[in-house]
């Protein structure tokens, strides 16, 4: 168990998607298929839709949050995204698809510590509190 | 906790029009994400939300428009997803041109101003030292930061357009002196100054920046050479593309950065690394993605082609024509493009056989053809993204190796300077 700073509250279950490189979602993601298409990113080619991305922080492009927010719409978006602290394009990605859509994903924050105990493969549960447990 | 003023009451209660109580709905939500204590004034805005993504980005700026949105403070908008005089001329398809000329309608409704350009800071919108802003676009937001000393945070689309209509935002980060020291130093170590005036220093040395920092906030010591403007530009759009670089400190170059110490606010660096020449060669090779010599097209302009790029193309191409087989792309603003033909430096571009794109940009707009296959440019925005979004190869060169390769018809690179260093 991980207990986690719930920056957008919100509860969600999927199999987790780990890396420690930095992303952006513009020039990153494709929000008509799901993948992440940065060729410099380790996971370039995997898709994301409905995972729990565990991703460090948002690099690069102001865009990143339109491209969440059309991936909300399409119905591509992660499942929700777990970050090394606060970062505020995922969260505002998320405010304003809850504005827009009433469909938000969690954003929660995490110890770097807590992060790098994280695994791609691991089924993970992602509560409102911010607390995060493996099935 | 957030402190809210009788005023800021009033708009989020909606006493002010639907318009800014969303804008404040969302600004209040944020402030609480950023843990800001409370709001404050900017007197500018430079709105990224404009570039046309989906119905998602259109049903954003509609929804606002239906609403009434006004801007508070003086706005530039940033590229759009079309050249409205110029996309029949490329592949862009009617119903995107159609849905991108109604999220740029949608923006100009609310009163800013049409500059269309990722380079705000070269238009009559360019802010003064000190002045607090929010911006969007990241190239534009590590410019004004760092070369000029205006302060913005890091804002994203979305966000930056309710910023211009509430005329606030959230009193933290990079608005804030104590947040703007340097977090790590990079110097140069034994970077040979010839290496250093070559055009493509500062766009190669930024790339590296942005791919060492992280999160942390770069002070670079040892640059003896003398960038331009548009060097600086280069090296903040590589920096803001490879990493997430909002501020950079450039040690007796850039305002907050007389000095060492100053760049640090009085504090020993907290983290030093040493870049090598070789560092610089390895960051360079990396923005060259394409493995031979063929060549599609030429394209300049990321962050949008300046006056005084025209200035230095025009020599460049006088009395010279591009090969039949490469075309030769120009993507800029509607300002740049009058202002480099009072100056008499748009003909010769033209008479080389230069074609230009006003309002957007090659990643912004899908405007290329599939048979556009490898690109070269002097741009490492262009050379970092354009492999991921139009699935084509780059090869990296200076502005003087993009006219002689479009001349050839086939990449040439002279790389002494890099080969010798």
């Amino acid at each position: 168990m991980i207990n986690g700073r719930a920056i957008v509250a919100g509860s969600a279950e999927g199999e987790a998607l780990v890396t420690s490189e930095a992303l952006s979602f513009w020039g990153g993601f494709d929000f008509r298929t799901g993948q992440i298409i940065d060729r410099h990113h380790p996971l370039a080619g995997v898709c994301a839709t409905r995972r729990i991305l565990a991703v460090p922080y948002s690099k690069g492009s102001s865009t990143t949050t339109a491209v969440l927010l059309e991936a909300v719409r399409a119905g591509t978006a992660p499942a929700a995204i777990l970050t090394t602290g606060v970062d505020s394009f995922f969260a505002l990605a998320s405010i304003v698809a809850d504005v827009m859509y009433g469909k938000s994903f969690p954003v929660v924050a995490l110890e770097p510590a807590d992060f790098a105990r994280l695994k791609s493969g691991d089924r993970l549960v992602v509560e409102r509190s911010g607390l995060i447990r493996t099935i | 906790m957030l402190l809210l003023s009788d005023d800021y009451r009033a708009m989020l209660a909606g006493e002010r029009g639907l318009a800014p109580q969303l804008a404040m709905s969302i600004l209040v939500r944020m402030a609480e994400v950023y843990g800001a204590g409370e709001l404050m004034d900017i007197s500018q805005a430079h709105i990224d939300s404009t570039i046309y993504l989906g119905d998602a980005t259109l049903e954003f700026a509609e929804r606002l428009a239906s609403l009434g949105a006004r801007v508070a403070v003086p706005t530039s908008l940033n590229v759009s997803g079309v050249d409205e005089c110029g996309w029949k001329d490329w592949a862009v398809k009617a119903e995107w041109a159609a849905k991108a000329a109604r999220q740029m309608l949608a923006y100009e409704s609310m009163g800013a101003v049409p500059t269309w350009t990722c380079a705000p800071y070269q238009t009559h919108m360019r802010p003064v030292f000190g002045q607090q802003i929010a911006w969007g676009e990241s190239n534009a937001i590590a410019f004004a930061n760092s070369v000029i000393g205006a302060r913005t945070e890091r804002y994203p689309d979305l966000l930056d357009i309710c910023c211009a209509i509430a005329g606030r935002v959230p009193a933290i980060g990079l608005h804030l002196t104590e947040h703007r020291a340097g977090e790590i130093l990079l110097q140069l170590d034994h970077v040979p100054d010839a290496l250093q005036q070559d055009d493509q220093f500062f766009a190669v040395l930024g790339h590296l920046t942005g791919a060492r920092v992280g999160d942390r906030i770069p002070v670079i010591g040892g640059i003896v050479a003398k960038p331009s403007e548009d060097h600086l530009k280069a090296f903040a759009a590589a920096a803001a593309s490879s990493g997430r670089v909002a501020l950079f400190h450039m040690v007796g170059i850039t305002p907050e950065a007389p000095t060492l110490d100053a760049a640090f606010q009085g504090k020993a660096p907290p983290a030093a690394i040493a870049i090598t020449v070789e560092d610089l060669r390895a960051a360079r090779r990396e923005l060259t993605t394409a493995d031979g010599r063929e060549l599609d097209m030429v394209i300049l302009g990321s962050p949008h082609f300046s006056l005084a790029e025209f200035s230095l193309l025009a020599p460049l191409v006088s009395g010279r024509h591009a090969h039949p087989g490469v075309k030769f792309l120009i993507t800029s603003s509607r300002l740049m493009k009058e202002h480099a033909q009072e100056k008499g430096v748009l003909e010769p571009v033209v008479a080389f056989g230069a074609q230009i794109t006003l309002d957007t940009c090659i990643l912004a707009s899908p405007m290329l053809p599939p048979e556009i296959r490898t690109l070269m440019t002097n741009s490492a925005k262009y050379a970092y993204y354009a492999p991921n979004l139009l699935d084509t190869r780059v090869t990296f060169g200076s502005l003087a190796d993009c006219v002689n390769s479009a001349v050839e018809g086939r990449v040439v690179r002279d790389e002494s300077v890099w080969l010798q260093a």
